[in-house]
């Protein structure tokens, strides 16, 4: 049986800012337009519109995904929105794919968007609603908190120092320096910036966490015979996977992420990859938190338990390293508005495989890479490998 | 690629107005339950993929989608959330057999309604929050309008609107999954009390709590087992304009086109004489008449006449919701589509009880997913 093949065709991305003047509606929009003048394409050739967007409370909106919905071009055209927290930025191509690989549809615009700002004063209360409303909001957690305990975990069962993890926040927030749309982009940053910030929730510091931000993506996916009409230089999905672990967060070890191997083995699987340390030439795995990066690495197979630290240590990590991480400048330097900044990583392959990633471009000529966003309570994983 | 995709195993729990001893978890388990159990699957081994429908607000929970494996068998596996209506998911599951990645799919929607103490406030809540919040426009002020509009441009009257909900209830009578079961009298339900003018508190489906889940399979494992697949001949879904200022109030658009797209699918244009029985929209009285026009089934206007003259009865040419449809089984939020289109797998597999139809090969189930939204979506399934 053969599998229908799905490109990206194009793509577009807003700034991501602290607080956008634009409405969501708007953010949606301007992402989308771009999308689809980088392609030359219009609303007229669209055939269906898949939405990622996080939780409906940073809004305040009930179905956000429907009001959304003429703002991200689904005027009068099948539309759907998908949702897997976090992870919702790297799923909703997935979900596009699936659009297109089911034989329905052609082109497909996909469309990431959040907001946090509207959330006033700071979009961090929004989350004590996701905790289970028996057993762990009465304890009034947040996310840092149960993050730290997440980081330490990791920290402590291999022996990593604050400093080695540092390196991450460090190296990401540079690459960001030539990223145009980045909100935390700092060439000039340092390890000691990183462990002079001010402490949040031991071991996390400030520099260790991606911004609240506002902003959108957009990419454009078409089927085979589309794309290759539509461009010289389609950049194909070959691989997808997705994994969602139990809601009992409390009963995990919190030192791997199984559900983001189980992902990557799924996606690895699809592309035919045997060895992903060879067969990986660019990595960008979610990186809300500094040590996050080196988790999902691991997650990812494209590092030993406990031994991505090492990557950034010898500069296999670095732009012009043998595998380099978050070119883009990740979350933690372009900012993290949640699906937006999954969709960013999609969009970011996108430009790096095409060679149109400017002053961030790998150099070699890089054939393949992966995206990966988590979510929920530290739950899911969610992977994408796009080749040329 | 898949050809062809198969319902090949139906469960359900409930539906009831309050159902105070159950978690949605617990509800949400035993259907999935007598879903496995109908298939013959185990979710840990079989299901290769798991969907579900929800909204957070409906949930009282963010980020919802964490709750949802566990209940199902799907912790460890990929699973996500639609927020969409059921037949959204089923869309959703449909197109992921048919990539050939997947061979057995499973697909969850609940409603847990009772639990929400400020049903209509978190509905205004979808409305836009700087155009339309400000007017403090309550859900039923909206629908109201909106019947009002339909019963202006095709001359449709309260009488035929009143009929849809006696026709309804009094199906749901026969069926042991319906709680709003009735037998009134036009007079009676025409004498309610009003929500906003025309529409009266007997035109809206109550609530009901309940749990529907769904096996889907592609043709080759639907024929290893299966004994009675349900094929998804075709499936379409839509949204119009968000806003309320633009768009048509009349007429739906966007289930006319969700509706052509399932029937290009199957392989016809029109409905009349192919489709042999429909679980649509009724979330309102008006929205059943409003959605058959939609659908194709008549011209405008039409729909009215058709249910004074019983064709639209359990005995006429073309049933509509013979299962009692939400007015007499309560509306299940983001699960209602789903129980539109339980109700015609067990139609299309003689399963249905006292009130299964005779003769029948195929049936639609059409959603709408309420106010503010013009969101829809419309499923052709065949024994």
């Amino acid at each position: 049986m053969t599998m229908r093949k799905v490109a990206v065709v194009g793509a577009g991305m807003t700034r991501f800012v602290r607080r956008a003047l634009e409405t969501p509606k708007e953010l949606a929009w301007q992402a989308s337009r771009m999308a689809l003048e980088s392609c030359e394409l219009t609303l007229e050739d669209v055939e269906a519109v898949c939405l990622g967007t996080a939780p409906d409370s940073f809004d305040g909106i009930h179905m956000n995904g429907e009001y959304l919905s003429d703002g991200a071009g689904a005027w009068r055209k099948p539309y759907m929105r998908s949702y897997v927290g976090g992870g919702t930025g790297v799923f909703v191509p997935i979900q596009g794919w699936y659009h297109v690989a089911s034989g329905l549809f052609d082109i497909v615009l996909v469309v990431a968007e959040e907001k946090m700002s509207s959330y006033y004063p700071h979009a961090q209360a929004a989350f004590i609603t996701i905790f289970d409303h028996t057993t762990e909001r009465p304890l009034k957690p947040n996310l840092l908190w149960i993050f730290a305990l997440e980081m330490n975990r990791y920290m402590t069962m291999y022996g990593i120092s604050k400093a080695d993890i540092a390196r991450v926040s460090v190296q990401h927030k540079r690459n960001a320096a030539h990223h145009p749309c980045a909100l935390l982009g700092d060439a000039n940053i340092t390890v000691e910036d990183v462990l002079n910030s001010e402490v949040l929730a031991w071991p996390v510091q400030r520099y260790d966490v991606s911004p609240v931000s506002d902003g959108a993506v957009a990419v454009v996916l078409a089927a085979e015979h589309v794309a290759k009409r539509l461009t010289d230089k389609p950049v194909w999905i070959e691989g997808v996977g997705w994994n969602l672990d139990t809601a009992h967060w409390t009963n995990r070890d919190l030192v791997y992420p199984r559900y983001v191997e189980y992902a990557a083995r799924m996606a690895y699987e699809m592309a035919g990859i045997r060895e992903p340390k060879k067969e990986i030439h660019i990595a960008e795995p979610y990186d809300p938190f500094d040590y996050k990066a080196l988790h999902h690495l691991e997650g990812l197979q494209l590092a030993e338990r406990g031994q991505a630290p090492q990557l950034y240590i010898d500069g296999t990590a670095a732009l012009d390293g043998n595998m380099p991480v978050c070119p883009s400048g990740g979350l933690l330097g372009v900012g993290n508005p949640i699906a937006a900044a999954g969709l960013m990583k999609i969009a970011e392959l996108f430009w790096q495989l095409r060679g149109e990633a400017g002053g961030r471009q790998v150099p070699g000529q890089p054939r393949r890479g992966i995206a990966q966003a988590w979510g929920d309570l530290m739950q899911v994983g969610t992977v994408v490998i796009m080749g040329r | 690629m898949n050809e062809r995709v198969a319902i090949i195993g139906v469960g359900w729990s409930g539906y009831r107005p309050v159902s105070p001893e159950l978690s949605y978890k617990e509800m949400t388990y035993a259907a999935a339950v007598k879903a496995y159990a109908d298939a013959g699957v185990d979710p840990r081994k079989d299901i290769q993929s798991f969907v579900t429908v929800a909204e957070d607000f409906h949930e009282g929970t963010s980020i919802f989608d964490e709750y949802t494996p566990d209940q199902l068998g799907a912790a460890l596996k990929p699973m996500h959330t639609i927020t969409g209506d059921g037949l959204h998911g089923l869309a959703t599951a449909f197109m992921m057999v048919k990539t050939g990645q997947f061979d057995i799919v499973a697909l969850e929607g609940h409603s847990k309604a009772s639990n929400i103490l400020t049903l209509p406030e978190v509905n205004a809540y979808a409305q836009d929050p700087v155009l339309n919040r400000p007017l403090r426009l309550n859900t039923h002020f909206v629908a109201g309008m909106e019947m009002n509009r339909f019963l202006f441009e095709t001359g449709t009257t309260i009488e035929q609107c009143a009929a849809v909900v006696q026709k309804n209830r009094r199906n749901a009578l026969r069926n042991p999954k319906a709680a709003f079961g009735a037998d009134l009298t036009l007079e009676e339900i025409l004498s309610g009390p009003a929500l906003s003018w025309p529409l009266g508190k007997r035109d809206m489906a109550e609530q009901a709590d309940g749990a529907v889940v769904m096996v889907l399979a592609s043709e080759s494992v639907a024929r290893q087992l299966s004994d009675k697949p349900v094929w998804i001949l075709g499936i379409g879904w839509c949204n119009d304009s968000p806003s309320l200022e633009s768009r048509d109030w009349g007429v739906l658009p966007y289930i006319q086109k969700a509706a052509q797209m399932a029937y290009r699918q199957a392989g016809f244009r029109n409905p009349q004489g192919i489709v042999d029985f429909a679980e649509i929209d009724d979330t309102y009285s008006y929205k059943e008449l409003q959605s058959l026009e939609a659908l194709g089934f008549c011209q405008p206007g039409e729909a009215g006449v058709l249910t004074d003259d019983g064709a639209t009865d359990i005995e006429g040419d073309l049933p509509v919701n013979a299962s009692g449809g939400s007015l007499g089984m309560g509306h299940l939020l983001d699960a209602t589509g789903l129980v539109r289109a339980l109700e015609v797998v067990l139609q299309l597999r003689g399963e249905a009880g006292l009130y299964q139809l005779e003769d029948v090969n195929i049936g639609l189930a059409q959603s709408w997913r309420g106010v503010p939204t013009t969101s829809g979506a419309v499923a052709v399934l065949a024994n």
